[in-house]
């Protein structure tokens, strides 16, 4: 055991470079995440409060990135007593409209970071 | 067509000065028209480390808020007549500097220089996001340590956001620079290795500055290592960074200082 331990001690990069990984795999989620879904949040927000009341808080986006394809999860509560800002348009049932959009990791630009050239 | 180089890192004492200095003066030996601007407002040193702190008379301030011209404020190296300073201002307060004094001030270089190199103060608030505004390239310089790397990975973000060129969609050429390797140590599993570093933070590399007594050598002189030492292993590898910035294929070696049997067995330990 402490012999094992004379040569392990040694070696603290590898012990680095997976703590370096790890946290800025979440870090890059956290940090570049953070601008684009509160701008979509609030573009969102504000397309759906055209034409009906939305309590702000009832307003979920969501994204996950993953290697190959991330998603974009919109999920907005309605109220059962929906009032249409508008008069007409809304044709909206009650309970929750839920959205869900995908789309490659590619084009969400600000987020990902590839190998350049 | 001009180039606007910042030299970055997020993270303090990492050699972000040093680098310029000596980019700025292998650039300069090719002969090329070369000017170091000094962003670093309040903290300046990019004088100091080039040798010039006694030269300076007006600085980059200076010339943003009008009082001086910027021909009186560019200090001309004495030893290559390529390579000039403008120096940072070590008495104002660094709000002095604003967007549009920067962008006048750099359309103004870009009449004279084939390159301007932005020495960028540390973090990745003000200072350093109008160091990286005007940037064409970007050189992230690293040391092989995990808040070194930490920091480097939150300014590529920056680079990727907070430039005029990722305003406009289009993108910073972004390098890194490896600073203060050590071969040794990094074989024996003790640091991080060039292949972590460049797999952690995905950007090409432009050259490793292996760790070198030379470099503190050349601070201490005033003279950047690439004209102090010329064959050293730090300067032979600034060279070839250099050379690669101008678009040159250089492989990619880790210079080292030529030792001797004795050196290669014992060095380590009796140094």
């Amino acid at each position: 055991m402490s012999f094992f331990k004379l040569f392990s001690r040694r070696t603290s990069a590898p012990v680095a470079r997976e703590r370096l990984q790890i946290l800025l795999a979440h870090e890059r989620v956290s940090t570049g995440q953070s601008d684009l879904v509160a701008v979509l949040r609030e573009e969102i927000l504000a397309v759906i409060a055209k034409h009906i009341h939305v309590d702000s808080d009832k307003v979920k986006v969501t994204m996950d990135r993953g290697d190959a394809v991330s998603t974009l999860e919109v999920d907005i509560e309605i109220p059962s007593n929906v009032a249409p800002a508008t008069a007409a348009k809304a044709n909206v049932a009650n309970t929750s409209a839920k959205v869900g959009a995908s789309a490659k990791a590619a084009s969400a630009a600000p987020l990902t970071r590839s190998a350049s050239a | 067509m001009t180039k606007v180089l910042v030299v970055t890192s997020g993270k303090g004492g990492v050699g972000k000065t040093t680098s310029t200095a000596a980019l700025g003066a292998a650039l300069a030996q090719t002969g090329q028209n070369v000017v170091v601007v000094d962003f670093d407002v309040g903290l300046r040193n990019l004088d100091l480390v080039l040798g010039a702190e006694r030269r300076v008379v007006y600085d980059l301030i200076n010339v943003v808020q009008g009082e001086a011209k910027l021909a009186q404020a560019l200090i001309r190296d004495k030893r290559i007549e390529t390579l000039s300073l403008l120096p940072a201002s070590q008495t104002r307060d660094k709000d002095a500097l604003t967007e549009e004094g920067v962008d006048r001030v750099i359309s103004e270089l870009r009449e004279k220089f084939d390159w301007i190199i932005c020495d960028s103060p540390a973090g990745i608030e003000r200072g350093p996001t109008l160091a990286m505004r005007h940037a064409d390239v970007a050189v992230v310089v690293t040391n092989p340590e995990v808040s070194s790397v930490r920091d480097s990975d939150r300014i590529i973000g920056v680079l990727d956001s907070k430039t005029l060129k990722a305003e406009k969609g289009e993108h910073v050429e972004k390098h890194l620079l490896l600073t203060r390797y050590d071969v040794t140590r990094a074989e024996r599993g003790e640091m991080l290795k060039v292949e972590d570093v460049l797999e952690i933070l995905s950007i090409p590399l432009i050259g490793i500055i292996p760790e070198s007594d030379e470099v503190l050598r050349a601070s201490n002189l005033g003279t950047p290592v690439t004209i102090s030492n010329p064959t050293s292993a730090p300067a032979r590898a600034y060279a070839d960074a250099a050379r690669r910035l101008r678009g040159e294929t250089v492989e990619i070696t880790i210079p080292s200082d030529k030792k001797g049997l004795f050196n290669k067995l014992f060095g380590r330990r009796a140094a």
